[in-house]
């Protein structure tokens, strides 16, 4: 598997909206690369005929009754905003002009 | 400090709901005492965020009032109603702010209560404040707190572990007798071993998650921070339960937990010592305090056999690539818009995206930052089978070998952290050498089984705690509770009391310099 390097750590701060600094992404790649150095092993451990567990313990068909529960008030649900406007959450632009 | 509230801060929470039922002392006393101490030594401690005096002492008061005026209200209360609480900052709470340790949630109020918190409510336990922690729950030794690291009250130059450093140091500095923590891969075990206290991570879905902050979903479990096992059990029952606000939910009952810490019987019972889990890498002072509890279960009558889960190996690695992948997934809603900090791009065209990024850059710590990268890597085409499909599938052959490993014994044994408390700053640079202090702990939690830690001793070259932890199979919660009892008992004889008497006095303790963190800003 290839090492992680500054291009990619940058590349993935794009994909989860972090901005980071020249010197923010010279550090980030090193220590990445010696985390995901370390963690490199598991992708041996296991053969193909191993099922993945994605939960300790397996329940099936959660369901509940087809009815209103709680809910919350426009109020409620805008009380921690930045910004809001007749009760709606309110941002900047969400397409950049160009 | 009177003398009567210096006594009543360090009884156990079974003591204190005792005097309380039996009107030997009230519930606003109690809490009083709680908050007084809160005030005497949290500038040093810093284990707390936010202190809820009035909210608590109302709660308290309203205790007192119905166990005086009798009838069926009052013998209806709770047997912990009027036992103060701490709540560990990463689970919600109306009415006090929720900051899960980030900048991001500065101010912030959860409109609505945890499941664990109604539950509190219900039971009228007052609830003395929010702890600290590591930026949400992602360290282990809270200095990864934005609001400076939490002290340990054995050594205040010392972690206190972490995630849950503020609820364990809390309930060691006498602060509070209870406290909820949250453990993903050993938040509430690690902290309890290093300050000498007791925690418990239970079976995956055993107590509700509804209303504790997301970090790795698959692998957060709420449980009880206490000073002893039996106040452990009482704590789990409160919280515990089905919950069909969290669809992991269990609906199995979990109500003899209280009955199997008051048995105090291994006779007959089979330990297992998970040979992958101590010998090289573990301090000479936690072997030989583990070597011990296993020579004083042996003493009980338990029969000590030797179990190996040898994959094991490959769980440091799952886990680092599992919990971050959740977390990178989970923490993508703090993103400026719907609630916490928002901050805007000082250059350029001022859209969304570049008001989620300006956010996240300045409101997220390194760790965080961090495992998002982390887990945002491990789950891109191209490494997704390579990494996180594959440490699904560890998560496998770690439920085999324990499978395995509980059919030749009852319950498993090992140290609950390698080391003892390290020192502030020490393990700060270097991100690896600190996930390393959760390796006996994270097993568990990939696994989905209950782990219970609880104080084994001091160690010799340092004076400082050792934790033990013990593994049950899911749902079997309960033997955890009777086999640490059993422990519990037998080394507080031979030390002739609790451990944490052995605890420096805070008020005489001095504050040395801490290099590489900020101080203790509440």
């Amino acid at each position: 598997m290839a090492a992680i390097n500054r291009d990619d750590v940058a590349h993935l701060a794009r994909l989860a909206h972090i901005e980071m600094s020249a010197e923010e992404l010279d550090r980030m790649a090193g220590e990445l690369a010696v985390i995901v150095d370390s963690v490199k092993s598991v992708s041996e451990a296991a053969g193909e005929d191993v099922p993945a567990t994605s939960h300790p313990i397996p329940l099936t068909n959660v369901f509940r009754e087809d009815v209103v529960g709680h809910t919350f008030t426009a109020e409620q649900a805008l009380s921690g905003a930045p910004d809001a406007f007749e009760n709606r959450f309110k941002v900047p632009a969400i397409l950049d002009e160009d | 400090m009177t003398d009567l509230k210096n006594e009543l801060i360090r009884h156990s929470a079974a003591d204190l709901a005792a005097k309380l039922a039996a009107g030997d002392v009230s519930a606003v006393e109690v809490t009083q005492a709680h908050l007084d101490r809160i005030a005497d030594v949290d500038p040093q401690v810093n284990a707390f965020l936010h202190v809820n005096s009035e909210e608590a002492l109302a709660v308290a008061a309203e205790v007192d009032a119905t166990r005086a005026a009798g009838g069926s209200a009052g013998e209806e209360l709770h047997a912990l109603a009027g036992v103060p609480i701490a709540v560990k900052d990463l689970i919600v709470t109306i009415g006090q702010p929720t900051t899960a340790g980030s900048k991001i949630l500065e101010g912030w109020h959860s409109p609505y209560d945890a499941t664990v918190v109604k539950k509190l409510r219900a039971a009228k336990m007052p609830i003395l404040g929010k702890t600290n922690l590591d930026e949400f729950a992602m360290g282990s030794s809270t200095e990864h707190s934005a609001y400076g690291p939490t002290r340990n009250p054995w050594d205040l130059n010392r972690i206190p572990g972490g995630s849950g450093g503020g609820s364990a140091a809390a309930v060691a500095a006498f602060e509070a007798p209870l406290a909820l923590g949250t453990d993903t891969g050993g938040s509430i075990r690690q902290p309890g071993a290093v300050t000498g206290t007791v925690g418990m991570k239970p079976t995956y879905g055993a107590v509700s998650r509804y209303g504790a902050i997301a970090m790795a979903s698959s692998l957060d479990q709420i449980g009880p921070v206490a000073r002893t096992v039996l106040d452990s059990a009482l704590l789990q029952e409160v919280i515990g339960g089905h919950d069909p606000f969290d669809s992991t939910s269990l609906t199995d009952p979990f109500n003899n937990l209280v009955a199997a810490a008051r048995v105090g019987n291994v006779a007959g019972m089979k330990i297992g010592i998970i040979k992958e889990l101590h010998g090289e890498g573990y301090q000479a002072g936690v072997e030989n305090r583990f070597n011990e509890s296993l020579q004083n279960l042996k003493d009980a009558g338990a029969e000590i056999v030797g179990v190996s889960c040898p994959n094991l190996k490959y769980a440091l690695g799952a886990y680092y690539l599992i919990m971050p992948s959740e977390v990178s997934s989970n923490l993508a809603k703090f993103d400026g818009v719907r609630y916490g900090m928002r901050v805007l791009p000082t250059e350029g065209p001022m859209t969304i995206e570049r008001v989620m990024g300006a956010t996240r850059a300045a409101g997220f710590g390194d760790e965080v930052k961090r495992r998002i990268i982390l887990g945002t890597y491990a789950l891109s085409a191209g490494y997704y089978d390579a990494y996180y499909g594959s440490a699904q599938k560890v998560r496998t052959l770690i439920q085999r070998d324990f499978d395995a490993a509980f059919a030749q014994a009852d319950v498993l044994i090992s140290p609950t952290a390698p080391t003892t408390a390290f020192k502030l700053g020490e393990k700060l640079d270097d991100p690896l050498a600190m996930y390393l202090n959760d390796v006996a702990t994270i097993p568990a939690n990939l696994a989905g089984i209950p782990g219970l830690s609880l104080p084994g001793g001091l160690a010799d070259e340092d004076g400082l705690p050792v934790g033990i932890q013990l593994l049950a199979p899911a749902r079997e919660d309960a033997r955890l509770y009777r086999v640490g009892a059993v422990l519990e008992s037998i080394l507080e004889e031979k030390w002739g009391g609790p451990m944490l008497s052995k605890a420096p006095d805070l008020k005489n303790a001095a504050l040395g310099a801490v290099s590489n963190s900020a101080g203790g800003s509440n």
